[in-house]
């Protein structure tokens, strides 16, 4: 048997919605052949890690917690994704916006009040932003390869922040932890409901989506995005430039990392650590694909990953199981994600191959 | 249409005979559906040996598919392909090859970045050492006339050299039959005639030739026999040299060629919509070409064509005038009298210029986008009702999608399908349509008909002579020397980067296009 | 032993693993695909290449270990991105998040378990040689594997006929296909190369290097090796300086922080990194050369129409 793909004349829009959920379902699948192979009772963990997280107020509150930051930097990547352009440096935006937009709280902690919050927000974004520049200007000055550059310095980044909370940003009175100092009240993000961690950050995501659904879809900056991730030949021929647009996507989706990751440490954990993120920068690109590049699929996808996450916790704790399980399960959704999207511009089908007996020409009646 | 080739070789070649054998390759009853299309519906074919043998028919008729079911490159969904009267089955290439069928293709299946050597080994079997091979290589373009270095990089040979290293590789082969897809398309007059040489020669051997072209002058001159396709059937066979090229051309199509309205002009005193001047921009990459101090004055009115064999600069002539390159002087190129050299393409298009490129998928439209998108695409800087405070007003493109639709009766499934999913033709009638419905000053357009079926060509051929009528001035640039001849006033030739000084059509022959094209003769110096 | 040779001796083992994914690599770029997931072959080669060892006791069952750890994971990307011609850029992130957790599963009963070094094999007379006798000569056997291979890409890119394939197919999938090369399966194999060589390079690192398992162990080195293939502009040798550049960079940085020059140690470790950043815009802003050796389809998909 061997498969072959039949161009659709025009994409399906079935299969746009159907390709996701596909994915999901033949990831669910392979899970329960993962938990049975580590020896757990697969309905059981199927559901410890997957539904239970959905049925206590708190895990739910968890739930956006962890789905603000990935959804927000995954709407930022989308555009970058859409326009041809690979930012996969996301979490070293995320990190530079959390030690920028820290500048406040650990350095000037005697100032406080409404406007600290708003001041920190502003310098989160533009560390991303400036973080995010790098490659984009490096790419666009040298040509240099932007999906190189850009991972480059997420190590370069995630080393700065090692070095500054060991460094010049410890906390004087933390006892010699590699920690800086706890934020002050006002330094904090406000929190939507009392008694839980589920921060004002919602608030950004939900105005992330609307305003990048609008402009991808109505106005011409989504346009000319679209053309040239499409056919950069065609956007050239539209009067479009695809540097700019390099730097522009670059600059949204690092500003959107940015804000996520001051976010982050003004937010659930309400200082500098030398780890601020479980890899969400990473994340955040399976849920740009999962999501289909469409801000509300992102929004939807998010919340996806988010659960995989308490998942991921619930059942190392109830089951004792690795939460490595957790990366394994990201890293298969993104790619049948990709594999089921096929589906979208071709038909699958599968053919028998005729029998060739003297692999060549065949002389049939000689 | 007159032939170039008639006249030159007219004397040199006696009447050909087909030969009276056996054939050599019969196909029975060739049949090829793809889904819903009958590409190919109960062909029947016979070659005899030492003949030259056309297969002619309009693009679409079904000759690709024909050539690649004998080429093994696709398989027949029912019909018998037999050689020399047993049946075979030709699995793939490999198996087309090992029988003794050999192919030219049209669009050279050539590695750029490979030697001649490379190119040529990689189609014949395995020989002892590279040497022997290089020995062989030059033996057989000696026989024949093709001359070839075997260490040049394929990226920077001429066309024509190309060709060459596509029929060598074939002739050593030593096959038996040779399939040549529209081999003269890409080439001078004069190159052509090198090429009908080397094809006199093969013949004389005993090869077999299947001639695939749609250039009835040249079929009427080489072919012994021609077999005629439309809508994937044989709809006549005859003896070419016995028929009229009206004759020829009325099987093909199907009905008679609607002539065009329009004569000839001169206008040397209307104003110059378009000036370039003393134009030199170097190569954009390594394998293009640079412009060398261009120049040309387009009025108001007329239609000034450049002709050129592929590959002399048309495309970066076209970039730069379109403004997707800037030049560094402002005054390199003027439209209406206003400098815009260093201006991008949304500024020239302000000021009333349109573009068509060669490419209409991917360049002059974006595959995957409705009709309606691709509107935006190239007047969204033009049409103030395209666009308010930066919202895309869907209403407006579609409305302009209709105009287009119904103006030059463009053929879709759905009232906004995604430009992929139409005919080369409808596409073509589209991207042109979009551009002469802004009712533009200056057009210029790369290949207007190229790949387009003849109902299609003569609309906008005929749109094209109607808008200049009505004032503009048009720019066409073709490697189509019939479609120049027909619509221009005027007349330039592009050779490696250079542009003659632009003639009256009635001035001029094809022998002397010719020349030119082979940058024999006149050089460039327009300035 | 010198300083001078001890110091030869960290350049050479630091370059190895880069050499490895890095020459497997460009095979797969030169047929034409551009498989992103270095990093998650190469950790998964360090995972299968530990637990082989460390189960049956044998550094050189843990060879094979690495070898079949990559060769899996590239069948997958293979999967995805021929047979259903998923983006390729998307498809080899996807690889290396995946891998980074698979090994972190596989690896997890062997953490802090101690490895079994592969033993050097010392050529006799040879090593004996001073200054660079014990840095050729007295080598584990992945070493000189490293070398063969990398002398055997070369030969057969530049020598045989299935090498002017992959070449071909890399140039130009639509002409390759027409004469009837099987393009499809020419780029199997070489991403199935390509994995070989990660898997191998990874289970250096962790029978070699550092006979440890330690959790995302590779550090980056995967996209080291991709921005590696680039610096040599797709030719073999150029591989090699490459690699022992960035082995000396990375060698270099421990030297400092054992002179204790006051550096933070944090600025030392993103050497590397930094300096691939550099080397990037050095080569890429040099556009004439990399278009020229640019393999033309790399990264294109190809459909086969029938």
């Amino acid at each position: 048997m061997r498969i072959e793909l039949v161009r659709r004349a025009e994409h399906s829009r079935l299969m746009v919605w159907a390709s996701p959920l596909l994915a999901v379902a033949i990831t669910l699948v392979i899970a329960v052949g993962i938990f049975a192979a580590m020896g757990a009772d697969p309905l059981e963990a199927l559901y410890i890690f997957f539904v239970e997280p959905l049925t206590a107020g708190w895990s739910l509150q968890e739930l956006v917690v962890k789905a603000i930051p990935i959804t927000l930097i995954a709407i930022g990547l989308s555009l970058c994704y859409m326009s041809n352009t690979w930012n996969i440096g996301a979490e070293g935006q995320f990190t530079a916006g959390a030690i920028l937009g820290s500048l406040f709280p650990i350095v000037f902690p005697g100032w406080t009040g409404p406007l600290v919050l708003p001041a920190m927000l502003l310098f989160g974004i533009l560390g991303g932003m400036l973080y995010a520049a790098i490659p984009a200007l490096l790419k666009i000055r040298f040509g240099a390869n932007e999906i190189l550059t850009s991972l480059m310095l997420v190590y370069v980044a995630q080393l700065l922040l090692d070095w500054i909370v060991r460094g010049p940003w410890r906390n004087p009175d933390g006892y010699g932890f590699p920690e800086s100092r706890v934020f002050d009240a006002s330094a904090q993000m406000p929190l939507l409901v009392d008694g839980g961690r589920m921060h004002i950050g919602l608030v950004f995501v939900f105005v992330a989506v609307l305003v990048v659904w609008f402009t991808m879809g109505r106005t011409l900056t989504g346009f000319q995005i679209r053309v040239l991730g499409q056919a950069p030949r065609a956007g050239a021929f539209a009067g479009f430039s695809q540097n700019r647009m390099v730097l522009f996507t670059f600059l949204v989706s690092g500003g959107l990392a940015g804000l996520a990751g001051i976010m982050e440490v003004a937010g659930p954990i309400g200082q500098l650590r030398p780890s601020i993120s479980p890899g969400y920068g990473f994340t955040a690109i399976i849920v740009a694909f999962l999501g289909r590049l469409h801000p509300v699929g992102i929004l939807i996808a998010g919340f996806v990953l988010a659960l995989t996450y308490l998942g991921g916790e619930a059942a190392q704790v109830a089951l004792g199981m690795s939460d490595k399980v957790m990366r394994v399960f990201q890293g298969l959704l993104l790619f049948l994600v990709l594999a089921c999207d096929t589906l979208i511009y071709y038909r699958v089908r599968l053919v028998r191959p005729v029998a060739d007996p003297l692999g060549g020409a065949v002389h049939g009646r000689g | 249409m007159s032939g170039a080739v008639e006249q030159v070789r007219a004397g040199e070649r006696e009447a050909r005979v087909r030969p009276d054998a056996a054939p050599l390759l019969e196909a029975v009853g060739i049949t090829k559906i793809f889904g819903a299309l009958k590409a190919n519906d109960g062909i029947d074919l016979a070659i005899r040996p030492g003949e030259i043998h056309a297969l002619l028919g309009e693009n679409g008729a079904g000759k690709s598919t024909l050539v690649k079911i004998l080429y093994g490159a696709l398989q027949p969904t029912a019909g018998e392909i037999r050689w020399n009267g047993e049946p075979v089955r030709i699995a793939s290439p490999a198996a087309a090859r090992r029988l003794g069928i050999g192919m030219v293709f049209q669009h050279f299946s050539l590695f750029d970045a490979l030697t001649v050597a490379e190119n040529i080994a990689l189609a014949v079997p395995p020989r002892e050492s590279r040497a022997a091979l290089a020995a062989e290589i030059e033996t057989v373009s000696a026989e024949y006339g093709l001359p070839l270095n075997p260490r040049s990089i394929v990226a920077d040979l001429s066309v024509g050299e190309r060709q060459r290293v596509e029929i060598v590789r074939c002739l050593l082969q030593k096959p038996r039959l040779i399939i040549m897809d529209e081999p003269t398309s890409v080439l001078t007059p004069q190159e052509a005639n090198d090429l009908f040489s080397t094809l006199d020669v093969l013949v004389a051997g005993g090869v077999s030739v299947l001639y695939i072209s749609h250039r009835l002058e040249e079929v009427k001159q080489i072919c012994h026999h021609a077999t005629i396709l439309r809508h994937g059937k044989v709809v006549g066979e005859c003896d070419p040299q016995k028929e009229t090229a009206a004759r020829l051309a009325s099987l093909m199509v199907g009905a008679d060629i609607r002539a065009l309205s329009g004569e000839h002009r001169s206008l040397p005193d209307a104003p110059v919509r378009l000036a370039v001047t003393d134009l030199s921009l170097p190569p954009p990459h390594p394998f293009a070409v640079a412009l060398d101090h261009v120049g040309l004055e387009l009025r108001a009115g007329e239609i000034l064509g450049i002709a050129g064999v592929a590959g002399n600069g048309q495309d970066e002539l076209f970039g730069a005038i379109s403004g997707e390159r800037r030049s560094e002087r402002s005054d390199a190129v003027t439209i209406d009298g206003r400098p815009c050299g260093t201006r991008g393409i949304t500024a020239r298009r302000r000021l009333g210029a349109a573009f068509v490129p060669e490419e209409r998928l991917g360049h002059g439209a974006v595959p995957r986008m409705r009709l309606s998108e691709n509107v935006v695409l190239t007047r969204h800087a033009t049409d103030g009702t395209l666009r308010r405070s930066g919202v895309i007003d869907r209403l407006s493109s579609r409305g302009i999608v209709d105009r287009v639709t119904k103006l030059f009766d463009v053929r879709k499934g759905t009232p906004d399908p995604e430009a992929t999913a139409l005919s080369g033709g409808n596409l073509q009638k589209f991207v042109v349509g979009r551009e002469i419905d802004r009712k533009p000053g200056i057009l210029v357009v790369c290949q207007p008909t190229w790949g387009v079926d003849a109902g299609a060509a003569a609309v906008i051929r005929q749109a094209l002579i109607d808008l200049a009528r009505s004032g503009s001035a048009i720019l066409v640039i073709s490697q189509d020397l019939d479609e120049i001849l027909e619509l221009s006033d005027r007349i330039a030739v592009i050779s490696k980067g250079r542009l003659s000084e632009p003639r009256p059509t009635a001035e001029l022959t094809r022998e002397e296009i010719g020349l030119m094209m082979g940058g024999v003769g006149e050089g460039g110096h327009a300035h | 032993m010198g300083a001078a040779e001890a110091i030869l001796l960290t350049v050479v083992t630091a370059a190895v693993p880069l050499l490895l994914a890095a020459i497997g690599e460009l095979v797969v770029e030169r047929s034409g695909v551009l498989n992103l997931g270095v990093e998650g072959m190469m950790i998964m080669g360090a995972a299968g290449g530990f637990a082989a060892a460390t189960l049956s006791g044998s550094p050189y069952i843990g060879i094979f270990g690495g070898l079949a750890a990559g060769i899996v994971m590239a069948a997958l990307f293979a999967f995805v991105t021929l047979f259903l011609v998923a983006n390729q850029v998307a498809s080899g992130l996807a690889l290396s998040l995946l891998g980074l957790g698979l090994s972190g599963i596989i690896g997890e009963p062997f953490v802090g378990t101690p490895g079994t070094k592969l033993p050097a094999l010392a050529v006799p007379v040879l090593s004996d040689i001073p200054l660079v006798g014990k840095v050729l000569f007295a080598q584990d056997i992945l070493v000189y594997a490293a070398a063969a291979i990398t002398f055997g890409v070369w030969w057969f890119l530049y020598r045989t006929r299935g090498g002017l394939i992959v070449r071909a197919v890399g140039d130009n999938h639509g002409s390759a296909h027409a004469l009837g090369y099987p393009v499809i399966r020419v780029r199997l194999l070489a991403i199935l190369f390509g994995g070989a060589c990660a898997g191998l390079a990874g289970a250096y690192l962790s029978l070699a290097y550092t006979p440890l398992w330690i959790e995302n162990m590779t550090a980056g080195r995967g996209w080291i090796a991709l921005a590696l293939v680039v610096f040599a502009s797709w030719l073999p040798a150029r591989v090699v300086v490459g690699a022992l550049l960035f082995g000396a960079v990375s060698i270099l940085q421990f030297h400092a922080q054992a002179m204790g020059l006051g550096i933070p140690s944090q600025f030392l470790s993103s050497l590397p990194y930094l300096v691939t950043i550099l080397v990037l815009v050095l080569i890429s802003s040099n556009r004439s050369v990399l278009r020229v050796n640019t393999p033309a389809s790399l990264g294109r998909p190809f459909v086969p129409d029938r």
